[in-house]
């Protein structure tokens, strides 16, 4: 019964199913996608009233701050990536599966950015009318933060994977993951300052596209082991 | 060629205790190996090392007298895995959970509508699994092994949680799988009696 046999699906089927099953519990508890986008919203409106309305003050604080909550209302919604898997017995299957698990974890990883870091980047430019940004900052902020959810989720998944296996490994994941994302932070951050200040800022959004870049090519690999070795 | 299952010098220790030592075995198309013991001497570490979730001390295991280390992707394409947890979303559907695990593997010749009927779960179909039983869910992650065409069933306390109708069903397509020269793991503290060739590995 083993010659012959139908082969494989190939592994856009595998990334397709688990990024679509993934969605589908999303949306069947719709919740966890509005947790972290209220966390940011509520950061980034509460930052201005607490130090007042002068609007070359919030300009000089607005990307930092709004990058700040980004970073942390990712962070926020990461813990739960594969906590749900672990606990229900899934996370073994997709461990079992014939499957190469690095795209499966991609999947995984696709779907939570679908969730958590999609969503922030839509409703950036909104938040962004507060302190007062204009026009061509606003779409330097959406561009970097779309970039920047990317390598966070990617670097969160790796977080994640290796905290699984813990009773509130939270706290633990953020000191894993904030030494890889402070390099995306103080890109994202900095590179929508130069922009509100006038200046060259096109090698920020570069250097972030290949921290992007990187981290799609690097983090699932890193993800699938650290699944293997937190489920021994 | 035939699949066939074997391990030598398999030895695991799990914090200060050895689990077993130099355990081996082989196993051939039919034949089902069923791991005995207490709780807690050992049977899901030992499944799980044959199913490559967790590594040995020392020893390996053989699929087709092949190490599994040198062809992890085939061994896992042929064996399915049916654990304590289920394995299932309790927020999907049944049709959801199983289309998501059918997915993932070729496409089998299968009549689905058959393998709802046998296990007695074609009415639950659009129900989101949390709302059914225990036993039910249970049945529902038996449909797995059905709806996978596999050589090696790989089973940890496959009767748990199921009524006295449910564990002949077990034993009935445990032992029909093995007369079609499938092969079949078992770790089971319970009596099993399927008619077919028995090896057993008691652990202390």
């Amino acid at each position: 019964m083993i010659s012959d046999k139908p082969s494989q699906p190939g592994i856009f089927r595998g990334l397709y199913a688990t990024t679509r099953r993934d969605l589908l519990l999303a949306w069947k508890r719709p919740g966890d996608i509005l947790n972290p986008l209220f966390f940011f919203a509520m950061v980034c409106t509460l930052f201005p009233l607490a130090v007042g309305p002068s609007p070359e003050q919030l300009i000089f604080f607005g990307p930092g701050v709004l990058w700040v909550a980004a970073l942390l209302a990712t962070l926020l919604s990461l813990n739960t990536l594969f906590l749900s898997d672990h606990e229900d017995g899934s996370l073994e299957q997709l461990l079992l599966s014939a499957q190469p698990l690095p795209v499966l974890a991609l999947g995984k990883t696709l779907a939570h950015w679908l969730i958590s870091g999609l969503p922030l980047v839509i409703i950036s430019p909104l938040l962004a009318m507060t302190y007062h940004l204009s026009a061509t900052v606003v779409e330097v902020l959406m561009l970097t933060l779309f970039l920047g959810t990317i390598c966070l989720s990617l670097l969160g998944s790796i977080g994640a994977a290796l905290t699984v296996g813990l009773h509130r490994g939270t706290a633990l994941l953020s000191l894993l993951i904030l030494p890889l994302a402070m390099p995306v932070l103080l890109l994202g951050a900095n590179t929508v300052s130069l922009a509100a200040d006038n200046d060259p800022y096109a090698t920020g959004i570069w250097a972030l596209g290949a921290y992007a870049v990187a981290a799609l090519s690097l983090a699932p690999y890193a993800t699938a082991a650290a699944l293997r070795i937190s489920n021994e | 060629m035939t699949a066939k299952l074997s391990a030598k010098g398999l030895t695991l220790i799990r914090g200060e205790r050895c689990l077993f030592e130099d355990l081996e075995f082989a196993l051939s198309p039919g034949e089902l190996l069923l791991l005995e013991g207490g709780n807690g001497s050992g049977k899901t570490s030992l499944l799980r090392a044959i199913g490559g979730l967790l590594s040995p001390e020392s020893g390996e295991v053989l699929w087709n007298g092949v190490p599994v280390q040198q062809q992890r992707q085939e061994f896992r394409g042929a064996l399915v895995w049916l654990a304590h947890k289920t394995g299932l979303k309790g927020d999907l559907t049944l049709l959801e959970n199983l289309n998501f695990e059918t997915s993932l593997r070729p496409q089998a010749d299968v009549d689905t509508v058959s393998v709802y009927e046998r296990l007695g779960i074609s009415r639950l179909k659009s129900l989101p699994l949390r709302s059914l039983s225990a036993g039910q869910q249970r049945r529902v992650a038996l449909a797995r092994l059905l709806l996978a065409d596999v050589p090696l069933w790989m089973m940890d306390e496959p009767f748990t949680n199921l009524d006295r109708d449910g564990r002949k069903l077990v034993m009935e397509l445990t032992a029909e799988h093995l007369e079609n020269g499938g092969l079949c793991v078992m770790a089971a503290h319970q009596d099993v009696d399927i008619a077919a060739p028995v090896k057993r590995i008691v652990l202390q």
